[in-house]
């Protein structure tokens, strides 16, 4: 995998997301298809562990709106790189609102994902963060290092909160709190995390989970 | 000839034009219009029921076939629904005193651990549009409170939504409870949600999945129908 996290845009992961690497002979390579909103998280861990064979394709961030295109849109890309020669291919999409589709196109397509209802479970950690949801904490909203950049994009603008002076209520009126999820310790991602907070009116909190789960199935991936 | 930047006197416009500028204002989630036209109607002397059906159901019903059509995303739909509540406000209360005719009763409520309610207001609304009484449980609602709202409302519908795939397998928990009270069979069920699908409905056992408001709307009437037919073959 060659490509620098630093370098790669955010809007474009949003809206177009990433190709997969070209590498002629991926014999021996394994493609991680993920979300575009976990890229720089998937670039990070495979740059400080070494996984130069992990090779990185993403779907648009912004599919995160419309979980109902995700299924198929996984599926043509898992298709895609079969055809390319890839015969190892890891879905890190968690289910994300596909109410168990996405599970079953897996199935169908031989993959396997990475567990966790969402990526804010699987970065907490799926079992803290059940235990969480079930001890009560149900109204709150949660933000990525990805999120907190894409604010603008993929919630305001997104949800359509910007449309008319009344959505924000509508839309997060029955929440409390936006908890900040951090992967990374980056004072900047924290501010922006917080003004969201105050732009919803919801009170702030930051939990600094790093990677969480994300770690544990990207070595699994690699050890193929 | 009129300016297109003039602004329309709605108290000006003959009824036909009234109740098409009405179904323009809820499609552009104009409230304040809503009410004034809705007033405006009532005190031409148009039945509260009429108001509701011909003005303001016929409007959402273009608002949710744009919707189905991807013409229309959830947010305009929310201000329309907004306006369509404005409207309701006024026209409830004179529903009920006028003897409106009620096509059927419906609890539904948002389950537990999920506090998501813009679909199931939706859905509350369209059928209280379209005829139903409906009692509104909110959001993060346990077994019980399904059940005792079942109890004490006998409707003839119970609604179930959830939007987080985390939350929407609770569903089957209210199912199973109704099934060991012996008592699944006196509701129809009809469950709904972002993640949801027609198999998840049919493996929790619901009657139907509805995929949207319009929907909820049709399957509903069309459960009541069926009911009815039932009950006049067996009477």
């Amino acid at each position: 995998m060659h490509l620098d996290p630093k370098t790669i845009n955010d809007d474009t992961l949003t809206e177009t997301g990433l190709a997969a690497t070209s590498v002629a002979d991926v014999s021996g390579r394994v493609l991680l298809l993920a979300c575009g909103a976990l890229a720089r998280e998937i670039l990070a861990l495979t740059r400080l562990n070494g996984w130069s064979h992990l090779d990185l394709a993403c779907l648009p961030a912004k599919l995160h709106n419309e979980p109902q295109k995700i299924p198929d849109a996984v599926r043509a890309k898992v298709r895609d790189a079969r055809a390319r020669g890839y015969t190892k291919v890891y879905v890190v999409y968690a289910d994300c609102g596909t109410g168990g589709l996405l599970d079953k196109v897996c199935a169908e397509e031989g993959v396997e994902r990475i567990e966790g209802p969402h990526c804010y479970s699987f970065f907490d950690g799926n079992e803290a963060f059940a235990e969480r949801s079930e001890a009560g904490e149900i109204t709150s909203f949660y933000l990525t290092d990805f999120l907190a950049r894409q604010f603008d994009t993929l919630i305001w603008a997104g949800l359509g909160l910007n449309r008319h002076l009344d959505m924000p209520q509508m839309v997060f009126g029955n929440y409390e709190k936006i908890i900040y999820l951090a992967q990374t310790d980056d004072p900047i991602l924290e501010a922006k995390a917080r003004a969201a907070a105050n732009r919803l009116g919801l009170a702030f909190e930051i939990r600094k989970t790093g990677y969480g789960d994300l770690a544990g199935f990207l070595a699994t991936a690699a050890k193929e | 000839m009129a300016n297109q930047d003039d602004e329309i006197i709605l108290s000006e416009l003959d009824d036909d034009e009234l109740v098409l500028q009405m179904h323009d204002d809820l499609y552009d989630g104009l409230r304040e219009e809503i009410e004034e036209s809705v007033n405006i109607l009532l005190g031409r002397d148009w039945a509260p029921y009429d108001v509701l059906t011909k003005a303001l159901v016929e409007g959402m019903r273009i608002v949710g076939i744009d919707f189905r059509d991807g013409i229309l995303f959830v947010p305009e739909v929310l201000l329309s629904a907004n306006a369509m509540k404005a409207g309701m406000f006024i026209l409830r209360p004179l529903l009920i005193a006028t003897g409106a005719p009620r096509l059927g009763k419906m609890v539904i409520g948002t389950v537990k651990g999920d506090i998501h309610d813009i679909g199931k207001n939706l859905v509350s609304m369209m059928m209280e549009g379209a005829g139903f009484e409906v009692i509104n449980l909110g959001i993060n609602n346990s077994v019980e409170k399904y059940l005792d709202a079942l109890e004490s409302e006998k409707p003839d519908i119970l609604g179930m939504s959830a939007l987080l795939t985390t939350t929407m397998p609770y569903m089957k928990v209210v199912i199973d409870a109704l099934k060991e009270k012996g008592i699944r069979d006196d509701y129809v069920v009809m469950v709904g949600g972002a993640p949801l699908n027609e198999e998840f409905g049919k493996a929790i056992g619901a009657d139907a999945y509805c995929r949207d408001a319009a929907v909820a709307v049709e399957t509903a009437k069309e459960f009541m129908f069926r009911k009815n037919n039932i009950l006049a073959a067996g009477g």
